[in-house]
């Protein structure tokens, strides 16, 4: 048995009878790390001294039948733009080469309280402003799956830190696709929650009104698991709902018989779509029909303009963020005689190419005469794009689409044509910029035996439901 | 088109200084972007309203007492500047 190789309600199962220590996990875990991270380059930061005195402590709780919870001794990364306290966090930016946060992001207070071991940090795109984390001030992650291509992005650390065994789960951050992309890319089961579902205290905001924290794991078991642990309304950030907090594990096992589930005609062109990724999508319908779900053609008529929304929403909302680092209270040491020249040469220095190109943009944007034609227009037709949603799960339960239109590109020339790798984004822009909830989960692998992901896109608050879809066609596939 | 005169003072607005390279690749760069964003144009929004965010969230309060969050010598710590009196010390603005 190869301990990494098993999935974290597997571990945390063996942990609790005793079969395994966290310490022994852990240490199977660092060596694939070690022996693996220098050719992937997944990881930003590690923690291993930390990871085993956690490690130790989960098994004395165990020893003591005083497990906090099922992720008690279990070895967790997190993505290096979210703050843990006395540890290097980075947002893969020389801007923040030294920072070493004062405090420790919600998220990762909760992991803690549970028990989770942190093995360390995963790389990402510069602030996540990316798809590939080709924008990281660090190098790029390459995937597992085939080392000459992209894990993804902008959380292709972590998705390469699964798919990779480097740790039992990891927690990621999704603004326009950063989790749900990587996962698809990385063979992994990824999910972006709802708006509001997860607290952001501590995280790096990106664009604020579309931010949010998720979950990349090997099954959509383990999402549950992990969900039940981070989910829920913060004092800290006010964008998180007092709304209950499900048992997100109890619809799993329920069967989908019965359920309606629609197909967007926007998704399913064979233009500018990779053949194998559409021969997997229907293999994956089959799968439903057989497990008797009612499949139902429906049009999401505004999808086409979900890149364009973003790409004007996220950049205005980024350059009032990315504001904050100018020098003063972090970043690098800088003199200058003037106040003007440290701020200017602080952030010349610390953003790379796609930061700065975007901040660009936000800026022009937001500036006197173009308020109207573009940040404006685009929140209007946003609404639209809101209610082709709410339009269509009046009529299905959930809605099935491919993760991305291809499978993993190759690393290189990406961002020689940023217009480009913003296309890209065209599957997993539209639910971001309507705060819905969607999982990708892995269904296949084209003849290069590159992974393929579908998307699975619920109502607000309803990941109870996408992860049981997931968890019932990952079931299926597996068997 | 975005002229290489506009970039420059957007970057200036931003408080950004671009590389010689930079300021060749990004006003061709940036044009194609903005002309992109164009399409939204075809769509018809008269009445709709903005979406500015998604929960329907209002007015969060939370009650008007005296909390310590934040240690400040720690958050002091994390620049790279002086500290003098509890305070980073920069160059004089006036």
């Amino acid at each position: 048995m190869n301990i990494t190789e098993l999935s974290l309600t597997e571990l945390s199962q063996k942990f609790k009878e005793g079969k395994l220590t966290s310490r022994e996990i852990t240490e199977a875990f660092i060596k694939n790390i070690e022996a693996q991270n220098d050719k992937l380059n997944a990881m930003v930061t590690t923690t291993f001294d930390l990871a085993r005195e956690m490690a130790d402590a989960a098994d004395s709780r165990c020893e003591n039948d005083k497990l906090l919870s099922p992720l008690d001794g279990m070895p967790f990364t997190l993505k290096d733009n979210i703050c843990t306290k006395g540890i290097r966090t980075t947002a893969s930016s020389r801007m923040l080469e030294d920072f070493v946060p004062p405090y420790d992001a919600e998220v990762w207070q909760k992991l803690k309280a549970a028990g989770v071991v942190l093995l360390g940090k995963t790389n990402l795109d510069e602030f996540t402003m990316g798809g590939s984390t080709e924008t990281s001030a660090w190098g790029y992650t390459r995937n597992p799956h085939d080392l000459s291509r992209v894990a993804g992005g902008s959380s292709g650390g972590s998705a390469a830190a699964i798919a990779a065994n480097f740790c039992a789960g990891t927690i990621g951050t999704d603004t326009g696709g950063s989790i749900r992309q990587p996962a698809a890319f990385c063979g992994i089961t990824g999910i972006k929650v709802s708006y509001g579902r997860v607290s952001r205290y501590g995280c790096m905001s990106f664009a604020s009104s579309l931010d949010s924290v998720g979950i990349l794991a090997k099954t959509a078991e383990d999402c549950a698991i992990i969900l039940q642990v981070i989910a829920g309304h913060d004092e800290k950030d006010s964008t998180t709902p007092d709304k209950e907090v499900p048992n997100y594990s109890a619809n799993l096992p329920k069967s989908l018989n019965g359920m309606r589930i629609g197909i967007p005609k926007e998704y399913f062109k064979e233009e500018g779509m990779d053949s194998d990724v559409l021969s997997v999508m229907n293999s994956t319908k089959e799968i439903l029909k057989k497990m008797g779900v009612e499949l139902v053609d429906i049009s999401l008529p505004h999808t086409k303009y979900a890149v364009p929304i973003y790409y004007i929403v996220a950049p205005c909302e980024a350059s009032a963020n990315l504001a904050r680092f100018d020098g003063i209270r972090f970043g690098p040491k800088i003199d200058g005689k003037t106040l003007d020249e440290i701020y200017t040469k602080a952030r010349s220095y610390g953003f790379g190419d796609e930061v700065k190109r975007r901040i660009l943009i936000g800026t022009y944007a937001l500036s006197a005469g173009y308020y109207n034609a573009f940040y404006r227009k685009a929140q209007k037709v946003r609404t639209l794009v809101k209610q082709d949603f709410e339009n269509a799960f009046e009529e299905v339960d959930a809605i099935l689409t491919p993760a991305d239109p291809s499978v993993a590109f190759k690393a290189g020339d990406g961002y020689s044509n940023p217009l480009k790798m913003y296309l890209e984004d065209i599957f997993v822009a539209p639910a971001s910029i309507s705060g819905i909830c969607g999982i990708s989960t892995p269904i296949g692998k084209n003849k290069e035996n590159l992974p393929i992901g579908a998307q699975i896109l619920c109502p607000a608050f309803k990941e109870t439901l996408a992860l049981q879809i997931a968890n019932q066609i990952e079931k299926e596939i597996k068997d | 088109m975005i002229t290489e005169e506009e970039v420059l003072h957007i970057a200036k607005l931003a408080k950004l200084k671009l590389t010689p390279e930079e300021l060749k690749t990004f006003p061709n760069q940036l044009s194609q972007i903005l002309d992109f964003f164009g399409q939204l144009q075809e769509v018809d929004t008269e009445g709709v309203e903005e979406t500015s965010q998604v929960t329907g969230l209002e007015n969060i309060n939370r009650k008007d007492e005296i909390c310590v969050t934040e240690n400040t010598e720690d958050l002091l710590e994390c620049s790279p500047h002086p500290i003098e009196n509890r305070s980073i010390k920069i160059p004089k603005i006036l």
